[in-house]
């Protein structure tokens, strides 16, 4: 006589017969949370950098309306998708947009606007906050080589802003892999709508979503484990090397500061 | 007669209820090496900053060659170009090597090919003494050695005249010295100089002039000679009292 067949093969069996769905939530899901996250940091850049420019008094009365107007514009974005729950979000465009505009939408491309402009609207700010910790040296010793804000931020203050923010930035990512969950509203098949037709199935919710958890957690920490890595490469070497002649650059030698 | 480079005409400045310049006239003729000198708050760095467009003067104009250079069509970004400006706090680009700090407005602004950019700033490197550090952060580097750099980024544009802010100030007084001497060759190199400092000694041995600002007024404004063995206003004996006794 066989005995009860154990929780953990249980749930080992459900991964087995189930795994092909499992993978292809995860795969819709990580597609989202980049391509979210990445369009999301692009919005948030671009927005920075507007919100950031300078008015001087020599500036035409047009520049400063449409600067102000557009600030406006901004402020209202920001706040509205910062102040309002993703997943009412979610319900609003994606039965709104083909109301209001006409336009049809399908559910991945809902799904994908709907992460990038979330994404874009906290990314502002961080992007903000990361250009407004940047030394005014920076800015003027820019413009006094006579570069336009333009090639001062594109050159200079870029690079250092996408540095500060880059663990803000991955924080934002780990956000968006497990907040797509709420996607499954619309009905986009990512790894909690997967589950949840699995569960369906099978009526195993606690194995089934603790298999998703698990697998939430491993994709999360991934990401964290690469960001990490990222974020080394980015500071570059600590060492450089002097060269003892500038046409020899064969006699040289390496200082290597104290800390590895 | 020497060419006029720059000249400052009923140049004031308020910070709010603060007036910090009065009515200033200036000029700065090319070759010329000019240390304005006077106590903290006097308003020689708000000068400086004023005359590089870092602030906006409230009334008066700034002439560059002649030109007011609030003439429309004026272009302010090849104006700064034409005046390089070298600050206290050396403001290198953090995110850049020592060559790519030289070598970023050549090829942005004065849209120089690459290879020209560099040889250029292997060529001022050389003069600044740190042509071994191309490949360096300014953050692995001193604050004598930034600031050789930075002079070397303001010389890489070919500027008419740099103006200097308190070069040495943020300085330790161990490398002052390397920074002072830095100054003193491009001095006699003929390039055009505008410096405000708190180097007495230096500003005797360098300036062809030296102007005396106190309380945002031009106090006084003589040969070095002058200024530092015989000084005509009262305040000047007195601030040079105060700051060569110490």
């Amino acid at each position: 006589m066989s005995s009860e067949p154990s929780f953990f093969q249980i749930s080992y069996n459900i991964f087995l017969q189930y795994w092909p769905m499992f993978l292809k939530g995860t795969i819709v899901t990580l597609i989202l949370a980049i391509a979210g996250t990445l369009t999301g940091t692009v919005i948030g850049l671009l927005i920075g950098v507007v919100r950031t420019i300078p008015t001087h008094p020599h500036d035409s009365t047009f520049k400063k309306i449409l600067l102000k107007i557009l600030n406006i514009i901004l402020t209202i974005y920001i706040e509205v998708f910062r102040g309002t729950p993703m997943i009412v979000q979610s319900m609003v465009i994606f039965y709104g947009v083909p109301i209001l505009f006409g336009i049809k939408l399908g559910v991945f491309q809902a799904a994908y606007f709907i992460v990038s402009i979330n994404t874009g609207a906290y990314m502002s700010e961080i992007v903000r906050g990361g250009i407004l910790s940047i030394d005014k040296g920076q800015f003027e010793a820019s413009s006094s080589i006579g570069m336009s804000h333009f090639q001062t931020m594109v050159n200079v203050v870029m690079p250092q802003v996408i540095r500060n923010i880059l663990p803000a930035t991955g924080n934002e990512f780990v956000i968006n892999i497990k907040d797509t969950s709420v996607l499954n509203v619309i009905g986009v098949s990512e790894l909690f709508f997967a589950s949840k037709s699995i569960a369906g199935n099978n009526f195993k919710y606690f194995e089934v979503y603790l298999i998703t958890s698990i697998i939430y957690l491993i994709c999360t920490y991934s990401v964290t484990q690469l960001l990490r890595f990222a974020e080394r490469r980015i500071e570059g070497r600590d060492s450089y090397t002097i060269h003892g002649s500038t046409t020899l650059t064969d006699s040289k030698f390496e200082i290597r500061p104290g800390r590895s | 007669m020497k060419d006029k480079v720059i000249e400052v005409n009923h140049l004031s400045k308020n910070f709010g209820e603060n007036e910090v310049l009065k009515d200033i006239h200036f000029e700065v003729y090319s070759g010329e090496v000019v240390c304005i000198i006077g106590s903290s708050g006097s308003g020689k760095s708000t000068l400086l900053r004023c005359i590089n467009l870092l602030e906006t003067a409230t009334t008066g104009e700034i002439l560059y060659r002649g030109t007011d250079i609030n003439t429309p069509g004026f272009s302010t970004t090849q104006y700064r170009t034409k005046l390089g400006m070298v600050f206290q706090q050396f403001n290198l680009f953090k995110n850049k090597t020592v060559l790519g700090n030289c070598t970023l407005g050549p090829i942005k602004v004065l849209k120089k090919s690459k290879e020209e950019a560099r040889k250029t700033a292997l060529k001022y490197l050389d003069v600044v003494g740190m042509a071994d550090y191309i490949e360096a952060k300014p953050a692995q580097l001193s604050g004598g050695q930034q600031q050789r750099v930075a002079i070397a980024r303001a010389l890489c544009m070919e500027p008419d005249a740099i103006l200097f802010d308190e070069p040495t100030s943020a300085l330790d007084p161990e490398t002052i010295g390397e920074v002072l001497k830095v100054m003193k060759e491009l001095a006699k190199s003929g390039l055009t100089m505008l410096i405000v400092t708190h180097e007495m000694e230096f500003a005797r041995d360098v300036s062809s002039r030296v102007v005396f600002m106190d309380n945002g007024i031009i106090a006084e404004e003589n040969t070095p000679e002058n200024i530092f063995t015989n000084p005509n206003n009262p305040r000047t004996r007195e601030f040079l009292k105060r700051t060569l006794d110490k």
